[in-house]
Formats: C-alpha cells, structure tokens, sequence
C-alpha cells in the first residue's frame, strides 16, 4: 500500500472511530414541565428559553462529561394536574437523567410525589417555601421564597424603626403565600401588622384599600405584595391620595416595565430584586458581576427581550445539577443528588447557594437586593 | 367616615362613566340591528393599547389620542362591512355569535401584534390629585367624567338636531318604513357600529392613564358595560349612562365598604336579579312584538 493510502486510511478509521465514540455515549435527558401558556405563561416562557439556550450553547462546546444535552419538555398550561401526568410520563417513558421545573407551587407539588417514589433529581423553580420545606430526599430549589422577600423587607424596617405597618396583597397564589409568609415572620422581627387589606390581580383601582390604610391609626409604613401591573396601579393611587409614608414592595416588580407604568409616583418607591435586575449597576467588584452580566448578555443577544429573574432561576437551577453531575463524572441519580445536595459556594444569579441536608433553597436572605427609585431608574440601597 | 364615602364615590363615578360610554356603544349597535355587539370590550381595549403604541412610537399626544379614536372607528366599519352586512338577515342570535368570533379576533391579533405586557399613556394633566373635603381627585378623574358629559351631550344633539342622526333613530324604531322613505339602513348601519367603536375607544384612551391596560381587559369592560346597558334598559340612551353610573358605583362601595374580592361578582349578580324582576331594566321601553 503507498504510504499516502495508508495514512488516508489511517485517518478514516480515526474520524470513524471518533463519530461512533460521540455516538454510542448516550445524550444527558433534562426533563421539565413548564407553565408555557396560561396565567403563569410569564414564568414559563423566560425558563424555557433560558434552558433552551444553555443547551444549545453547551452541546455547540461538545457537552459536558462527554455527551451532549437533549431536553425533553411540556407545556402544563399553568394546570397543576398536569403537571403530575407529565412528570409521569417525564419519569417513565423519556427516562429522563433529572428533572427541572414545575413552573408554579401548584405543579411542583403535584409532581413531588412521583419523583419522590421514582429517585429523580428534581429543580423545582417554583416560589413558596412549601417546596423546600419540610425538606424532600429529591427535591430542590435554587431560587428566592416568599419568606425571604418578607424577612429582607422587614430587616431594611426595623433599620429605619418601623415597627407598625400596613399590608397590602393581592389575591393570586403569589399574593396570597406572601400574605401568609408576612403575617407568620413578622413577629420574629417586632413588626405589628395594623392594616391587612388585599385586592384581585386583575382590579384597576386600589384607592379604596388605601383609603383604609389611610384612616387607620399608627401605619409607619406600607408593604405591597403583588405581582405583574396591580403593583403599578397601587403605587398611582398610592401618591393620588397623598401618602407619603414608605413604600416596600416584594420581589415581583423589580423591573424597569414598574418605573414605566407607574410613572412619576413610582418615585421614592423600594422594591426587592435579584442581583440579575440590576446587572449593570453593580459594582464592578461584586461578587455576581460576571456571572449575572454573563447570562444577561447571552439572553438579550438571542431572544432580543429583556431579562427576567424566572429566567435566571431556570439559569441557576439547570447550572447546579450540571455542576453536580460534573463533580460525579456519570448521571447515577444517587450519586447526583448527592453532589447537589453538598453545592457550595454557587455564585447564581439569584445570589450565593450553600445547599444542605436541611436545607435545600441553600439561598442567603441577603441575596436580595433592596432597591430605590430615584429620578426614575432603580437604584441599590447598601 | 365623610372623606372615605367621598372617596369610593369618586372611584366609583369615575369607572361608571367608562362603563357608560361601553353601555352606549351597546345601546347604538342594539338600535341600528337589534344585535348586541360583544366586540364592545374590544374597541375600549383598543382605543388605550393604540393610544399607549402612537405615543411610545413618538407621535405628538393630540395626533395619538385622535388616531386612537379613528382608528377604532374604522374597524368597526371594517366588521360591520366584512362580517355583519353579509349575513345581515341572519338571526340575531347567528349576529351576536359572530360579534364574539370578532372579539376574539380583535384580541388575538391584539396580543400578537402588541404582546401581553401592560401599557400606560400619562395622565392628560400631570398626576396631582386635588383634596376635597378630605378625599383626593385625581385630575385624570375629572376628564373621564367631563369628556364623557361632552360625549353623552354631543350624542343627543346628534340624535335629536341633526338629520343624520334623525335618520338613524328612526331606524332604530322601524327599519322597513325608514327605507320606504328613503334612508340608507346599510349606512346607518355601519355609522352606528363607527360611532359606538369610536365611544368605546375614547373610553379606553381616558381609563387607561387611571387603570393601565392589556390586550385583555376589553373582556371584563365589555361585560360591565353590558350589565350596565341592561340594567338601564337595553337601548336607552339615558338608562345606559345611568346604568354604567350605577354599575360603577356599586363595585367602589362594594370593595370599599365588603371586600374587593366581591366586587366583580356584584354587577352579574345584579344582572340576573333584573332580568327576574325586570327584564325590561330602569328605564326600557315596553316593547310588543308583532306577531
């Protein structure tokens, strides 16, 4: 044989024996239930392409412990009993490697028993502490609870010594567990609860609620807990009736689209939010610096919208488990909820994640950021 | 005690003029065609997310408040032309199915052109209330219930002063011998379904500055603004603006003084009340059917 054929020949059973190689490894199987339409569609949207982009973008680099990624996805409609039904089908017929998602409580909970008696990782990137509490074998969830926002506020209260304050929610479930969560950590921090009024998500006019809160005796301060424009609509009514106490918001408005509805009386306003929301104010220091403005870059590049903090919890809770499975070298889900369970010093874009045995949120209640409105655009309060 | 009754009487009147001005729109359309126009929601819908995108694309406010008025209005031409005139001897029940096929439509192109975030236009005079005897008017409030006196004033000069508008009133009470004596009843028609888009728009412009708005809220409008047409007496005019008042009135008092959570169901309560005790609502016409 000349020597050029053999070394043409040489290569072939190379390039050959690599492609099978890349082939029989088998791809990792991420498996979730997102919220993709319905009411909750704002919290499934930003997930999916979050988990969309970093596998497309992990798979571009060769996969991670030498196999590619494949996600397998459905959409629940924002319907908890759903959810239970694709997670079955997720477990037993996709055999999926872990599983991310379950966009709301509701779904999270309804899928927790099946990966419970199955053995899966499980990311849930719902809100409520429910999730995570009393811990489940098999159950995490890398991202802000209700309780959380809560605690932040009322340590920024008692700073300024606040200590009687009225409480506005609205009537959706994330209203309503930040009501419950509010109500149950406000003695922790002496704060009285005086007036305790709520409205529905959809209501176009808070003046009466305020007017209460108004005429009741002693409020040194006004926390509103609500999510998406009632906020908005709030904070309006909040400055046509003259009040200026303090106004706190939870972690549902943190966004620039608040400052743009609300408007001029957005001003004076304090909001809650992920390092993520303020990317390009940190300080060049800060410790989630790189990896929020990171994500952000990548997300506004490809889908030409702006980010959301269910994007980058999504972000966090995927980047976790592949952490962990990294660490393990093998996807044995033992062994990988194992590496989850002992993640250290994760620097997400929700904050620093220590997760342990007993906790598995593994979230500081620092890692929220309190913000200001000041000459219309948010700004930290350190 | 005084301050707070004034207070949820403001709000009240406030959103009960919007209502009124959706009421009237229904009472125009039901008039002209007998038909209840379920795409009512949709033009109040319409007047404020076009007035919110005018504005954001840079338009100067008088040309996108105006635009958003026009526009709507032409889009009620636009169904009257392409989905009612066609079938226009159909059954009135086969008519308002497909006003709720339009609505549909409206909202969906809606959310897909405009997506489903929240808009806002700013207040037409700044975001300063005035006290009055210890409650706040918000200066927005003031021009929702002038410019809706305005309407409701121009509307009855229109109908009683003007031959136009006498030709389409005499439609509305009898449509065969209107033709006998030589009106239009295609042009009145589509005029009534121009102006009652027209009024449902200026009623979306107003609210929005006080309320925000979505792709979604013509829904909830339009259902008030029905109970309110029918809890006046379906197609009075008057009855349609104190209807829209009333309506108004008993949701701020009902989340004011009751709970919040109560306040939408409040006005489909009514509704079924008045169509048992009735059915011919506060000041409707005694009708008799040929028969």
């Amino acid at each position: 044989m000349k020597w050029w054929a053999r070394k043409w020949l040489a290569g072939v059973t190379l390039a050959v024996g690599a492609m099978t190689a890349s082939m029989a490894a088998e791809p990792i199987r991420i498996g979730s239930v997102l919220s993709l339409t319905g009411p909750a569609a704002y919290l499934g949207d930003p997930e999916l392409k979050t988990l969309q982009m970093l596998v497309d973008d992990i798979n571009k680099e060769g996969g991670i412990i030498g196999r590619e990624l494949q996600l397998i996805h459905y959409d629940d409609g924002s319907d908890a009993s759903k959810a239970n039904a694709f997670a079955k089908r997720l477990i037993e017929v996709d055999k999926v490697d872990f599983i991310v998602g379950g966009s709301t409580t509701g779904s999270t909970m309804a899928m927790v028993p099946l990966v419970e008696r199955a053995g899966v990782p499980f990311m849930s990137l719902a809100g409520a502490v429910v999730v995570v509490e009393p811990v489940k074998k098999w159950v995490f969830k890398a991202s802000t609870t209700d309780r959380q926002a809560a605690e932040r506020v009322f340590i920024d209260m008692k700073k300024r010594g606040i200590n009687k304050i009225a409480l506005l929610s609205d009537t959706s479930g994330f209203g309503q567990s930040g009501k419950k969560e509010t109500e149950a950590v406000a003695a922790k921090y002496g704060v009285e609860i005086v007036a305790n009024e709520t409205y529905g998500a959809k209501d176009t006019d808070m003046t009466p609620q305020l007017t209460k809160i108004r005429n009741t005796p002693g409020v040194q301060a006004v926390f509103i807990f609500g999510f998406g424009q009632g906020p908005a609509i709030a904070t309006k009514n909040y400055r046509q009736l003259g009040i200026d106490l303090p106004l706190y918001h939870a972690h549902g408005v943190g966004s620039d689209e608040f400052i743009k509805l609300a408007g001029p009386a957005a001003e004076g306003a304090y909001a809650l939010a992920p390092a993520l929301l303020i990317a390009d104010k940190l300080a060049d220091d800060d410790f989630q610096k790189e990896v929020v403005t990171n994500y952000k870059n990548r997300y506004e590049a490809r889908f030409n919208e702006g980010v959301s903090m269910f994007g980058g919890q999504a972000y966090d809770n995927l980047m976790i488990v592949l952490d962990a499975i990294k660490k393990v070298g093998s996807t044995d889900k033992a062994k990988v909820r194992e590496a989850i369970e002992s993640t250290t010093d994760f620097i997400g874009t929700g904050g620093k994640i220590n997760m342990t045995p007993t906790d598995h949120m593994g979230l500081d209640v620092m890692s929220l950021r309190l913000l200001q409105v000041k000459d219309g655009a948010w700004t930290e309060v350190r | 005690m005084l301050a707070q009754f004034l207070q949820f009487l403001l709000s009240g009147l406030t959103v009960g003029a919007i209502y009124a001005l959706v009421a009237l729109g229904f009472t125009l359309i039901f008039n002209a065609s007998n038909v209840i126009n379920f795409a009512q929601g949709e033009f109040v819908m319409l007047g404020g997310m076009l007035a919110a995108y005018f504005l954001r694309s840079g338009l100067p406010m008088p040309v996108a408040l105006a635009l958003a008025v026009l526009v709507p209005a032409a889009v009620g031409v636009l169904m009257e032309k392409l989905t009612i005139e066609p079938v226009k001897n159909a059954d009135v029940l086969t008519l308002i199915i497909i006003t709720l096929g339009v609505s549909m439509i409206i909202r969906g192109a809606i959310q897909i052109w405009l997506g489903k975030g929240t808009y806002s236009i700013p207040a037409f005079s700044g975001d300063t209330a005035i006290p009055v005897l210890g409650a706040m008017i918000a200066t927005q409030s003031l021009w929702v219930l002038g410019l809706t006196a305005v309407a409701v004033l121009a509307l009855w000069y229109f109908f009683n002063r003007t031959l136009t508008g006498k030709a389409m009133l005499a439609t509305s009470f009898n449509r065969v011998a209107s033709e006998l004596v030589g009106i239009n009843t295609n042009w009145v028609l589509c005029m009534s379904f121009a102006l009652s888009a027209a009024l449902g728009a200026l009623g979306g412009i107003l609210i929005t500055p006080i309320t925000l708005t979505t792709f979604d809220v013509g829904i909830m409008l339009g259902l008030k603004g029905f109970v309110a047409a029918v809890l006046g007496g379906m197609g009075n005019g008057l009855g349609a603006v104190i209807g829209g008042l009333l309506v108004g009135l008993i949701e701020a008092f009902t989340a004011g003084y009751i709970s919040s959570a109560y306040k939408d169901a409040v006005p489909f309560v009514l509704i079924l009340l008045i169509l048992f005790f009735m059915p011919r609502g506060l000041l409707g016409a005694k009708v008799t059917d040929r028969v």
